[in-house]
């Protein structure tokens, strides 16, 4: 029989069974669906937070304060018993590492915000002029901190979006006094808002100069230092040159831990790339009961079609031409019901993207290769079984059934 | 020439613990052109002798010659290209594909032969015009006539140009007048010089062929063409 004889003839007993055909398509269809959406989901929540990550800053390395314990037990532990605290002229030190190209101290309260009557809780973060374009932060309106010895403190303020709302409404911030905590600031700049940020909220916080924050916490103390490396290619360099000198600066003693954003990032992608492996292969379930659905309707069809099949070979079909059109019609129908999945499962990712705009739920290429080969394997490693049985059906017996 | 020669045939199926003969000691011979009717009880072996002679059973031993070409040995494969290519069979219930129409239906054995489709077109609409079935082409089975549909098998049947046509009672499901019709394009067919073999039960149907053999229990117990006087 002809290639195209075959084709023609495997489609008219597909759409000879409506029923039938239908069924085993919708179950395909769902099984790819179901990868193609799942695995946007796991890849949109691993880009999601890669994004997110990618926003606090480039080629940074942060420094806090304290030996994480991956070392095990560590001798010096026993001696110091609390961890030296970062300083002010820790950071400033730091500004000698060759592959540091900036770099901000970051110390952290809360305290309250009032202006003219209205009064709110706010997260203060002291830092320097350096902080906001490491951080990526941008400016709606005014400037940044002053670029002033870190020790000195001028009463000025960088307000977030949210805060300037709550605060002023209407009218302009910049150059108005604000008292946070027991202290007077003029506001010399809003941030843009650019929403959730992983770790604060930068719209509800308010940045003033380093020493002016210790002060108002009563504290020398640091909560991180973030530092810039030169380039990507610095950043272990950098890591290096600021464990170093912070270790001559601490008697040679490694309290501080030296994480950076790269290795981070790395974590969280692997994580979250593995997490979408493993709900793919959930998804992959599905499929492979999909292809055995389809086995059985095929299994059906020859059961069904018995007599036909006995007739074709009264004809003078040979038992390849048999084989040839069952398989044909199980690659039809595991085919159909893959493009049919695959639209419905690119349908579904983009109503997902609708809903939660932040979210990119966009499949993965490789899932949507996967799934569509896992389809069309499955299809047909599990027609070949029907096809062989209606191939040898002893054409006396089967003519008998019709 | 002899275009059918069966020698010692034996066919035994195994039915339990029991094996039934349903054909024992067969010899037969028909020659090119012949118009043979089998008859006799059910179960006297008639239409496995057909199976037989279509090529959709084996004889347990013995030998079959078709066209002096000893088809017992054939492969599987070999034995559906002779089917295609020198064997019709008409069916009591006709065995026509329900999804498809009568021209489809009809040009089925040239698909499964792998005939382009222009030939098919041209063949299967001469076949229509001579079967009386023009406007009947794009009707499915379930739209046609029991008389139409015997056409349709009919006109299925002889597409391949065979050798020879096996019906096995082919006016069972009929009524006398569609019946006679029947008779009268196959009898039309064997004149033109196709071999036809009809297992019947009908004794009046067995009268019209030129030869009749009588069959029991999986023997020929008469053939009249050595009938004794």
């Amino acid at each position: 029989m002809r290639l195209a004889d075959t084709l023609r003839f495997a489609r008219d007993a597909a759409t000879g069974y409506p029923m039938r055909t239908t069924l085993s398509v919708l179950a395909m269809s769902i099984g790819v669906a179901a990868v193609v959406i799942l695995t946007a989901l796991g890849d949109g929540a691993r880009r999601y937070v890669v994004g997110q990550f990618s926003s606090i800053g480039t080629n940074l390395v942060i420094v806090l304060p304290g030996r994480s314990g991956t070392g095990g037990f560590n001798p010096a532990n026993a001696i110091t018993s609390t961890p030296r605290d970062l300083s002010i002229d820790d950071a400033g030190a730091l500004r000698r590492a060759p592959s540091v190209s900036r770099l901000a101290p970051l110390a952290v309260g809360t305290s309250e915000i009032s202006f003219g009557g209205r009064l709110r809780e706010v997260m203060v973060a002291g830092s320097t002029h350096e902080f906001l374009p490491i951080r990526n932060f941008e400016l709606a309106q005014g400037q940044g901190l002053p670029d002033e010895d870190w020790n000195r403190g001028s009463p000025v303020a960088v307000i977030g979006a949210t805060i300037r709302e709550e605060m002023f409404g209407n009218t302009p911030a910049v150059g108005q006094l604000i008292r946070v905590g027991d202290r007077r600031l003029r506001v010399v700049g809003v941030l843009k808002s650019v929403g959730q940020g992983l770790g604060m909220n930068t719209d509800e916080l308010v940045i003033i100069p380093v020493a002016l924050a210790q002060a108002m916490f009563n504290s020398n103390t640091l909560f991180r230092i973030l530092v810039e490396a030169k380039s990507r290619e610095a950043i272990p360099e950098a890591k290096e040159q600021v464990m170093e000198i912070l270790k001559q600066r601490h008697r040679g003693e490694e309290d501080v831990t030296v994480i950076t954003q790269d290795a981070i990032l790395a974590t969280f992608d692997k994580l979250l790339g593995a997490l979408t492996m493993g709900v793919a292969g959930i998804a992959a379930i599905s499929l492979a009961v999909a292809g055995i659905l389809v086995m059985n309707v095929m299994l059906v069809a020859v059961t069904q079609r018995t007599g036909e099949i006995g007739l074709l070979k009264a004809l003078g079909a040979t038992a390849r031409t048999i084989r040839l059109a069952f398989l044909a019609e199980a690659a039809m129908l595991s085919t159909v019901g893959a493009l049919v999945g695959y639209l419905l499962g690119q349908l579904g990712a983009f109503i997902l993207r609708q809903v939660f705009p932040v979210f990119p739920a966009y499949p993965p290429d490789w899932a949507v290769i996967a799934g569509l080969g896992t389809a069309l394997g499955t299809g047909l490693l599990f027609g070949v079984m029907p096809a062989r049985r209606a191939a040898r059906l002893d054409p006396v017996q089967a003519l008998m059934k019709h | 020439m002899a275009l059918i020669e069966l020698k010692d045939i034996e066919r035994v199926f195994q039915l339990g613990d029991s094996t039934v003969h349903a054909l024992a000691q067969l010899n037969l011979s028909i020659a090119a052109g012949e118009y043979v009717a089998v008859m006799g009880p059910s179960g006297s072996g008639k239409s496995t002798l057909l199976n037989l002679l279509g090529l959709l059973d084996h004889p347990s031993s013995g030998t079959y010659r078709l066209e002096e070409r000893d088809v017992t040995t054939l492969s599987p494969d070999e034995q559906a290209q002779v089917r295609s290519q020198r064997i019709g069979f008409v069916f009591q219930s006709f065995h026509l594909v329900p999804r498809l129409t009568a021209a489809e239906n009809i040009a089925l054995p040239m698909m499964l032969a792998g005939i382009p489709a222009k030939e098919r077109a041209l063949r299967v609409e001469l076949a229509l015009a001579n079967f009386a079935l023009e406007h009947r082409a794009d009707h499915r089975p379930d739209q046609l006539s029991g008389g139409q549909r015997q056409r349709v098998a009919i006109a299925r049947a002889t597409i391949m140009q065979p050798a020879l046509i096996l019906a096995d009672e082919p006016t069972g499901n009929l009524d006398r007048h569609t019946g006679d019709e029947v008779v009268h394009l196959l009898e039309g067919l064997n004149s033109s010089g196709v071999t036809l073999v009809v297992v019947t039960h009908d004794p009046a149907l067995g009268a019209r062929a030129k030869r009749q053999l009588i069959m029991e229990d999986g023997r020929l117990k008469q053939d009249s063409a050595h009938a004794p006087g």
